[in-house]
């Protein structure tokens, strides 16, 4: 039987689950996810988690407790920079600590460091390190590795063709058999502004993104703009650019559709507590100031985020957006 | 002519004031955080912020009202959001109409330039090369001095004998250290501040509980956003050792890493080896070394909602029970109360004291 490695499906998931599944599945490894967050993941996580954590943290620990007993070995790799300038939130840094040494009864946690500051093939190597935990030739984990690189790039042009990761996982398993509905037709779009770890968990957001569908709004995010735009920005006129990875993409998008999004409305969703979005947030907001004629919201979300107060501040909102538009349109 | 103002730290803008002063220019002294303060920072910083940034906001803008024009602060290389914090305060002050200029310092280390560059701006009665580092090092002394001092009170205040010696005996010391202008008169300041703390009428029997305070620098430092923890505990008879000295952290993170940086890196490896910024992992490894030391427990202080001190609180209850040290975690932010502080603290050292009294075979005391 296959060793099996558990991968908690929550934070980097959205980002890099396609890419770690292939590699694991290329060096014979089995993967296992804690599937969809549910209100039982939820109640876990914030009743492991220290109470001064973020929501996306104390989903973490909940999807952790969510397949300790499943699994021979937890993939909680510390992720400390990928793009050799920006690195990730500290509570992502000290993640596999956190979980090792709060938990009891977990299995084995494989925290392999990810640094590319420390020399180009920094990524490499770390990856053979993981293959050769599980006993996999250096030969086989490097082709595993390149072929895991290749779907990411797959599903990062998905997601930018307006895909949410679940669609594009179930498109990345089954090419062509799986039906994507097409995009309803609208006449509303906003772009919505956050870290991938909530917007697209469709439980903690509150189905942020399916209500804004509902509601006839389509929707763009960080992940559908072309990454070269975002670099185009030009670190959004700041003497010193955003340390974290995700603060700074989003920080870029917030500019870049301000700037030339052609959207409606902007809408910036945060954690509460979240350490970092309290620089993005009022950054964006000190940017939506200069752009009077883009309404900007903020949505906080945190464990006792009710469905009806949401869709009632979201409706209210886009009604507003929508008389808006038409008024202006009877003007000119 | 530019007036200067910088953050007010504990009793560092003492040493600041001087140095600026020194270097040519109009300071203006940051008031100690009050009440207003904290009220001006919270209406115009992020609501989730941390307390040094709205604290920070509320003195800028007092100091700004006093007529300062230009801010000198330090920056910073992340992970931790205290380095964007000039930039944001820029921002925001900005925002509220004030036209400010920042001149913030870089770590060295890594931006060489930037400090040459700040310090010619800065450099306004045109000192050279040399009257400029003879400068900082007097500077660097009364530092040394203004913690020296600090330390000792700390270590007097739990046995005096009448409550409240210690602290007045502090402020007078403090203010001879303040008037010292040479390096000689500093180190005469120093001798007879400490001699006059040595002279406090001590209780050699007292039992004295010797704590720990780890956590981050700003809250350590600044009694006003501490609500003057170590006083308290002094009063309580507890021996406060602290972890952080701005002399100590200005060293590790101008030039080099001193020996005592390491030990703490090291002794935290097992627990966290990564740098999470701040000073998440030396409040791991400075509990670490405490227990190793025989304290009687420890006391973490970090403002609500810090990063690295949150990930340093999930993991210290493990270091706690593997090291048997008892360790309370104080998130403080404007809400914090000093009487509900008070009442946890009383009750922290009652548990200690009574563990301590176990440990020593006096049995278990109850009532």
């Amino acid at each position: 039987m296959a060793v099996k490695v558990g991968i908690p499906s929550a934070l980097l998931y959205y980002t890099y689950y396609p890419l770690w599944r292939a590699f694991f599945n290329e060096i014979g490894v089995q993967v296992v996810t804690s599937g969809r967050t549910t209100k039982n993941i939820l109640d876990k996580g914030v009743r492991e988690a220290l109470a001064d954590a973020c929501v996306p943290i104390k989903l973490f620990f909940g999807h952790v407790m969510e397949i300790k007993d499943q699994v021979d070995y937890l993939y909680i790799p510390r992720v400390v920079c990928l793009n050799g300038k920006t690195i990730y939130c500290p509570k992502f840094l000290g993640l596999p600590d956190m979980i090792r040494h709060s938990l009891s009864n977990i299995p084995p946690v494989i925290d392999v460091r990810m640094d590319t500051r420390q020399g180009r093939f920094s990524l490499i190597k770390a990856y053979q390190e993981l293959g050769a935990r599980f006993g996999a030739s250096k030969n086989s984990t490097l082709l595993a590795y390149c072929k895991a690189r290749l779907v990411l790039i797959r599903y990062m042009s998905l997601l930018r063709k307006g895909l949410t990761p679940a669609e594009a996982l179930s498109l990345l398993d089954k090419p062509g058999q799986s039906k994507i509905a097409a995009p309803p037709k609208t006449n509303l779009r906003f772009a919505v502004v956050g870290y991938p770890y909530a917007i697209y968990d469709s439980f903690i957001s509150v189905n942020l993104l399916g209500k804004l569908r509902k509601l006839g709004v389509s929707v763009l995010t960080a992940d559908n703009i072309n990454p070269f735009l975002l670099t185009l920005q030009n670190n959004c006129h700041l003497p010193k650019r955003l340390f974290w990875t995700f603060s700074d993409i989003a920080l870029k998008a917030a500019h870049f559709v301000f700037r030339h999004g052609r959207v409606d409305g902007v809408l910036h969703l945060t954690a509460f507590g979240c350490g970092p979005d309290s620089l993005v947030n009022k950054l964006i907001e000190l940017e939506s100031k200069k752009h009077r004629e883009i309404p900007f919201m903020t949505l906080m979300i945190d464990e006792h985020t009710g469905e009806a107060g949401m869709a009632t501040r979201l409706e209210a909102f886009v009604d507003m957006v929508r008389r808006r538009k038409e008024a202006r349109l009877c003007k000119s | 002519m530019q007036k200067l103002t910088f953050p007010r730290m504990g009793e560092s803008w003492r040493t600041f004031k001087m140095l600026l002063e020194d270097l040519g220019n109009e300071v203006v002294v940051p008031p100690r955080p009050s009440k207003r303060t904290l009220d001006l920072g919270v209406r115009y910083s992020p609501e989730f912020a941390c307390f040094p940034l709205k604290i920070l906001t509320g003195t800028y803008l007092e100091a700004i009202e006093m007529g300062a024009d230009t801010i000198v602060t330090s920056g910073g290389i992340g992970p931790c959001r205290a380095g964007e914090y000039a930039m944001l305060h820029h921002k925001i002050l900005a925002d509220l109409g004030h036209n400010i200029k920042m001149v913030v310092f870089e770590p060295p280390r890594f931006y060489p330039f930037n400090f040459i560059k700040n310090v010619y701006i800065l450099n306004r009665a045109r000192h050279s090369i040399r009257g400029i580092i003879a400068l900082i090092k007097k500077a660097w002394r009364k530092l040394q001095a203004l913690d020296n001092a600090e330390k000792l009170s700390h270590v007097i205040r739990p046995r005096e004998l009448i409550t409240g010696t210690t602290t007045r005996v502090y402020r007078k010391g403090l203010e001879w250290i303040d008037q010292a202008y040479t390096n000689e008169q500093i180190i005469d300041a120093e001798t007879a501040a400490l001699e006059a703390l040595r002279n406090v009428p001590q209780n050699p029997e007292a039992e004295v509980l010797r704590v720990g305070i780890v956590g981050e620098i700003y809250v350590l430092l600044e009694p006003a956003s501490n609500l003057e923890i170590e006083e308290t505990l002094g009063n309580l008879g507890v021996e406060v050792e602290r972890s952080m000295f701005l002399t100590g952290w200005t060293r590790d993170n101008t030039w080099t890493e001193t020996t005592e940086g390491m030990t703490v890196k090291a002794a935290a490896e097992p627990y966290l080896p990564e740098l999470v910024g701040g000073h998440g992992r030396d409040s791991i490894g400075n509990t670490i070394l405490c227990a190793k030391r025989g304290f009687d427990g420890m006391i973490q202080l970090a403002p609500f909602t810090c990063i690295p001190e949150i990930v340093a609180r999930t993991i210290l209850p493990k270091v706690s029970r593997d090291y048997d040290i008892p360790v309370l975690t104080f998130f403080l932010d404007e809400q914090t109360g000093k009487a509900g502080m008070t009442t946890r603290l009383e009750a922290f050292v009652d548990l200690m004291r009574r563990k301590k009294h176990f440990r020593q075979g006096n049995g278990l005391l109850t009532g």
